[in-house]
């Protein structure tokens, strides 16, 4: 059987300037990935290209065997991707569960339907994913009221709806608290755990990526440099290199504490 | 070949005025984001001062020092407009500063006629420029090549202002990104001021260069405005230099395309426009438009379907309405019967404003295209009424079908300038191929059925046709389809990633629109008895923009209230006074000022004045950063 | 939201009350571009004030005052619709007059017969409106693009020039215009060729380019039929350039007050032109409408007022030739009518519904500054008309 998520040989340059050179790596089902690096390391090109966002110059991004070249975003959606965004990207004028419901409303193919009121359609539905993060109380609000962090979770619910094997997170913690980063990500991973779900992440906060990844990979100047469980990766010698100075290696742990 | 180069030289002779008032155009929009309607009235205004200041001041120092302070005094005024009138409504909606702008374009229309009066005023020749020389053998005035210079030597000084200068490098950074500037601690309003000033400075001066070449006269205005917005996006929103090549490219085309196909002034510059932006979808030399400020303006309060009460209301009013024939007199009906096709049309663009996000300065287009539509079928098949209201407005579909996919691969103001072109173009068909649509002289005779030739009888028809269409249009809206289009709208990124297809949705939104344009199209030529080319032209565009930015572009059914407002104030102001468009424009700037959301969403404020979270100003950080993303 | 429709109708049903008819008048609706054609249409009005005031003066209409409700179209056609519905529904006017631009007159024209309402056109030229589109309900005054166009094909034909180059606004005035002079100058002097044409869309008009494309076919004449703003600068561009030198330009309009008066020092030497020399008709019908012209309006008259004037005379002799208001008895006063008009005396043609009004034509020339017509002869308008038994076959069948 073909894994979930399988890149190979990726590449993408602009202006030449190799954003990503040569990546090649796989996500299996229920796995729990981070992509981490620094800034400028291609982390931002690398995700957009395995969802159809930018072609790549070379290389391939297979979904289960499919071959994704030329599909556009809302096609590999169709192929059972979900995926939140480094901003949140939510439809301000709508309430909370609307979000969800149309997301649910274009995953069962009625978009193109005319007549019927939308706000009745998928609700139970809608209902169990705003459940499924907590969102429930927050039902009926204007999506455009939230704070930062219950977008991030609406993200959440919406990348759900169409009941992906691969998930897709864009610094899913940028701009949360710190505690709020760590419950959004232990929700992640239960959901994840629980569904079978593949999820591919990229993340600053060392904690965050510690604590949850079941792996790490390391991007440099667009090629992947390490792989492996995060104790692995902490202890690799040319990771502790880029890393040198900025602290982000030690154990996370000893922070805690105080973030709380 | 010398007179080819003699016709190229002409065409560059043009070029330069065009491109004087381009670039102030350009430069305002660039920092401001303001589609500054005005801008037409103040190259007007610019002609009308330097007349009276030419006329009293003779000798060449009076009459260039005329010119200059012509283009200043001018400025003022023009910065005392944005002071006054814009700075209060930067917040608003986009393309609600084009209402108040469109407001003060009506005034000054007016205005130059009551205090220069009616006539045309030829001014002087300019002092040292009033000869030709000969070149190539033959002739060219001097003042000619006086303006062929004057282009580049503008576009010198104001590369070295944008350049060379703190305040010219910061307008270019608030180019790029208007809240950085902001945060570096520079005083945004008078940027803002400082660059509305010397735009309005640059089309005043191109104004006031005109006095030499011909009369200054009260529709000035109108024959410059739509040409330099077409140049402007041609060369790209915010780009100087691309005004400047996008003014030259105009001006040669138009100088060479009459050579051999003299009808060709028409639409040089919408055909122009059609195929660089179809081809390049920013202009020459614009940038991809970075985040659209809230395009249709978002709204914290979603949208609800009438509750059952609410419908109850609805009806009850319908069915008051349909009772008027048993108490008004012919006269009213007719009107009647005028506004509620309006309120159709006024609907159909609504929808696609509001819920697609896309606002075109075309939709008269359709409009005229189902009015066309069912004329053919009256005069060329004998179709009856009944059977050119249904298949009348096909013309107007198929139009949307045919423009609307090209146009729905843009976005923003470049969308709006598509359908704007693609209008001109329609008007330009119907305009000219005589012997099928008749012309400017238009088709007759196209009078309703007997049952509907009483007022009563049309009124009824009319208010039918608009209560279903509206109705249809409030179901789109809230059914999935509208869903889709309104998360296709709030957020093209997040719509893509859940799988929808914003240019097929857009073109399904924008057909709708236009099939909707079409029937009140269809509609109102048989209230008229007549179908003109002017049914399809940019003032009918401009009045269906105006109902529905006064009805309030982030409300279900702005429209409505806003297409009855407005016709019924123009229609009786038409009646009442010659000043009409002084008083019209008048009341839309009070109303611009008063009701920064519309009238609609003023009222829907004051109905949801529970405590508001936030800042209330606008949407949170969150819903606009997503667009930016 | 509806309700607000019927609030608005309610207004307007208001206003409606206060314009009721009052014993002893006669009410006249006209409408016209008074906001998007002031050059004209103000000496128009003028021309209108004076005529209302000399016809009520002398006692009005058999006793009844006659009352002009004057409407403004904005130059559309569909407001000019609102605006005779108006009239015609609300303020029960027993006919209607007045319009400027062909398109509006025959949009007018068109409403009259449906709404079976007499319809006199005060200007708009086009020959559609009593020819190929003429109905029984509309009569118009002014001379029309044929009967101008005939007269300076008269003139043209005089003229050793055989290469002739036109250049009109691109719309169905000038597109006609020109067809009727090709036509009639062909007819009477077979070996003239048209070598060149130019069709600047109106009031946009790229004069520099459009003159050298004319210059560059070498034409020995040129007709024009550009007027207001373009016109100007065409003779400013033409002038500089050098382009009408010897060459003879005959120009349509350009010797009306409104056209002629802005060129100033500008003033072609020469042009073959229709208009009004006010100042020099030296005819007594005309010497009384100066002079009470002058003495009322402190100002001098455009042709505008002429046909304001006129409009205003001809819609009185109607109404006193008959005692019968209703549409049919205006429309059986209208034929033949006679009318008295500061150009002479016109008959409004029963065949075609076309009075007979002539023009002046003359050549242009400066005078202190001003644009004037000099050597200009006063051509009677049935002489420049087809028979009437001719016109009628150009009208459709109804």
């Amino acid at each position: 059987m073909s894994p979930l998520l399988e890149v190979k040989d990726l590449m993408k340059s602009y202006g030449g300037v190799h954003a990503v050179r040569g990546v090649s790596f796989t996500v299996e089902a229920g796995q729990m990935l981070a992509l981490i690096g620094p800034n400028g390391a291609g982390k931002s090109t690398c995700f957009n290209m395995l969802n159809g966002q930018i072609p790549p110059d070379a290389g391939t991004v297979r979904i289960e065997g499919k071959d994704i070249k030329g599909l556009p975003p809302r096609a590999v959606w169709r192929l059972g991707v979900g995926r939140t965004f480094q901003i949140t990207a939510t439809f301000a004028s709508m309430t909370v569960r609307e979000n969800v419901q149309v997301a649910l409303i274009s995953f069962h193919g009625l978009i193109s339907r005319v007549f019927g009121f939308a706000g009745a359609a998928c609700r139970e539905e809608a209902d169990a994913l705003l459940a499924l993060v907590g969102l429930t109380t927050q039902a009926e609000r204007p999506c455009g009221e939230l704070a930062y962090g219950d977008l991030k979770r609406l993200e959440l619910a919406v990348a759900l709806a169409n009941q992906p094997r691969l998930l897709l997170m864009d610094e899913p913690t940028a701009g949360m608290a710190p505690r709020e980063r760590v419950e959004l990500m232990r929700l992640t991973a239960e959901i994840a755990r629980a569904k079978g779900i593949g999820v591919l992440f990229t993340e600053h906060d060392m904690d965050v990526v510690f604590e949850h990844a079941d792996e790490v990979m390391v991007l440099n100047r667009g090629q992947l440099i390490a792989r492996g469980t995060p104790a692995e990766v902490r202890r690799d010698p040319q990771v502790r290199a880029i890393y040198l100075g900025e602290g982000l290696l030690y154990d996370a742990r000893h922070r805690e504490g105080t973030a709380a | 070949m010398e007179f080819l180069l003699v016709q190229a030289l002409s065409g560059l002779a043009s070029a330069a005025s065009l491109f004087l008032v381009a670039s102030g155009l350009s430069i305002i929009f660039g920092v401001t984001r303001i589609v500054n309607f005005a801008h037409g009235a103040f190259y007007m205004l610019g002609a009308y001062v330097a007349y009276t200041l030419t006329t009293r001041f003779a000798g060449p120092l009076g009459f260039w020092g005329a010119i200059v302070a012509a283009a200043i005094i001018v400025a003022i005024l023009g910065a005392l407009m944005e002071m006054v009138l814009l700075r209060r409504i930067y917040q608003a909606p986009e393309l609600f500063q084009l209402l108040a702008t469109f407001g003060v374009t009506l005034m000054v229309q007016d205005l130059v006629v009551v205090i220069w009066g009616p006539e045309d005023l030829l001014g002087p020749r300019a002092p040292g420029f009033t000869g030709a020389i000969s070149l190539f053998g033959r002739m060219v005035p001097t003042y000619d090549l006086f303006m062929m210079t004057l282009g580049p030597v503008v576009l010198g000084i104001l590369w070295l202002l944008f350049h060379k200068t703190r305040w010219g490098v910061l307008v270019r950074a608030a180019t790029q990104d208007r809240e950085m500037v902001a945060a570096l601690g520079v005083n945004q309003k008078w940027l803002f001021t400082g660059v509305f000033a010397l735009g309005v400075f640059l089309a005043a001066l191109g104004g006031a260069l005109q006095i030499p070449r011909t009369t200054v006269t009260h529709a000035m205005d109108l024959s410059i405005i739509v040409e330099v917005f077409v140049v402007v996006v041609i060369g790209g929103l915010g780009s100087v230099f691309g005004a400047f090549v996008a003014a030259i490219i105009v001006a040669e085309l138009n100088a060479f395309g009459i050579l051999i196909l003299p009808q060709i002034s028409l639409i040089t510059v919408f055909l122009v426009m059609a195929v660089v932006l179809v081809v390049r979808p920013w202009g020459l030399f614009g940038k991809p438009e970075s985040a659209p400020r809230a395009a249709a303006g978002l709204t914290i309060r979603p949208w609800r379907p009438f509750t059952q009460m609410e419908r109850a209301g609805v009806a009850l009013v319908v069915v008051a309405v349909a009772a008027l024939p048993f108490f008004l007199g012919n006269y009213a009906l007719t009107v009647g019967a005028e506004i509620l096709i309006y309120v159709l049309f006024a609907a159909s663009l609504h929808f696609m404003m509001t819920v697609g996000g896309l606002a075109s300065f075309g939709h008269a287009a359709y409009f005229g295209l189902g009015a066309y539509g069912a004329a053919f079928l009256v005069k060329y098949m004998g179709a009856p009424m009944e059977a050119a209201l249904i298949v009348g407005p096909l013309l107007g579909l198929a139009g949307a079908v045919l423009f609307g996919w090209f146009c729905v691969r843009l976005s923003g103001v470049y969308f709006a300038m598509l359908t704007l072109a693609f209008a001109q173009i329609a008007w330009s068909i119907a305009f000219q191929w005589v012997d099928v649509t008749g012309g400017d002289n238009g088709l007759l005779g196209i009078w309703p059925a007997s049952w509907a030739s009483r007022p009563a009888g049309f009124f009824w028809l009319a208010l039918g046709i608009a209560v279903v269409g509206v109705a249809v249009l409030r179901m789109l809206v809230f059914s999935p389809f509208g869903y889709g289009l309104r998360a296709v709208r709030d957020s093209a990124l997040r719509s893509e990633a859940i799988g929808l297809n914003r240019q097929r949705m857009q073109w399904a939104a924008f057909i709708v629109a236009g099939t909707f344009a079409g029937l009140a199209g269809a509609l109102f030529a048989f209230l008229k008895g007549s179908v003109f080319p002017d049914y399809m032209a940019i003032p009918t565009s401009v009045d269906g923009l105006v109902m529905v930015l006064l009805g309030g572009v982030e409300t279900v059914s702005g429209a409505v209230v806003g297409a009855v407002l407005y016709k019924a104030l123009a229609i009786w102001l038409m009646s009442q006074t010659d000043l009409s468009k002084l008083v019209l424009g008048g009341v839309i700037v009070v109303i611009v000022l008063a009701f920064p959301k519309g009238v609609v969403g003023f009222i829907e404020d004051l109905r949801h004045r529970w405590p508001r979270k936030g800042n209330g100003a606008g949407a949170p950080v969150g819903a606009t950063k997503a667009e930016a993303a | 939201m509806k309700k607000l429709v019927a609030a608005s109708l309610a207004a307007l049903l208001l206003a409606a009350g206060g314009a009721r008819a009052q014993q002893g008048e006669i009410k006249v609706g006209e409408i016209n571009s008074y906001s998007a054609l002031p050059a004209f249409l103000d000496p128009y009005r003028k021309g209108m004030d004076l005529a209302l005031k000399e016809v009520n003066d002398a006692g009005g209409i058999k006793g009844k005052k006659l009352v002009i409700i004057s409407k403004d179209d904005g130059g559309k056609p569909a407001d000019a619709l609102t605006a005779a519905n108006e009239l015609v529904s609300r303020d029960g006017v027993v006919m209607i007059a007045g319009g400027f631009l062909s398109n509006v007159g025959l949009a007018l024209a068109d409403f009259a017969k449906q709404k079976q309402v007499m319809y006199l056109a005060a200007e708009p030229l086009t020959d559609a409106l009593v020819w190929s589109k003429g109905n029984d309900y509309t009569f118009r005054l002014r001379t029309s693009n044929y009967m101008q166009a005939a007269m300076l094909a008269e003139e043209a034909a005089k003229l050793p020039a055989k290469r002739w180059a036109t250049i009109a606004p691109n719309y169905e005035f000038g597109q006609s215009f020109v067809a009727v002079f090709k036509e009639l100058l062909k007819k009477r002097k077979p070996d003239v060729e048209f070598v060149a044409e130019q069709w600047p869309p109106l009031n946009k008009i790229d004069a520099g380019p459009v003159l050298q494309a004319i210059d560059a076919a070498n034409p020995e004449a040129i007709l024009n039929a550009t007027f207001a703003g373009d016109l100007v600068k065409l003779v400013r561009e033409g002038n500089t350039r050098g382009i009408f030198k010897n060459r003879v330009v005959v120009s349509y309009l350009t010797g009306e007050p409104e056209y002629l008066d802005p060129l100033k020092t500008e003033t072609p030497e020469g042009w073959i032109v229709t208009g009004y020399p006010w100042y020099g008709i030296k005819t007594a019908e005309h010497q009384a409408f100066l002079d009470a012209y002058q003495q009322l309006h402190k100002d001098y008259p455009r042709l505008g007022s002429i046909v304001g004037y006129s409009t205003v005379k001809s819609i009185a002799a109607a109404l006193k030739a008959t005692d019968d208001y209703s549409t049919a008895g205006l429309l059986k006063a209208m034929k033949n009518l006679k009318v008295s008009t500061p150009f002479g005396d016109v008959v409004y043609r029963a065949a075609d519904h076309q009075s007979t009004m002539g023009a002046y034509i003359g050549t242009t020339s400066q005078k202190d500054g001003q644009g004037i017509m000099v050597n200009f002869q006063f051509k009677p308008g049935a002489d420049y008309l087809p028979s009437e038994a001719e016109a009628a076959k150009l009208r459709p069948a109804n």
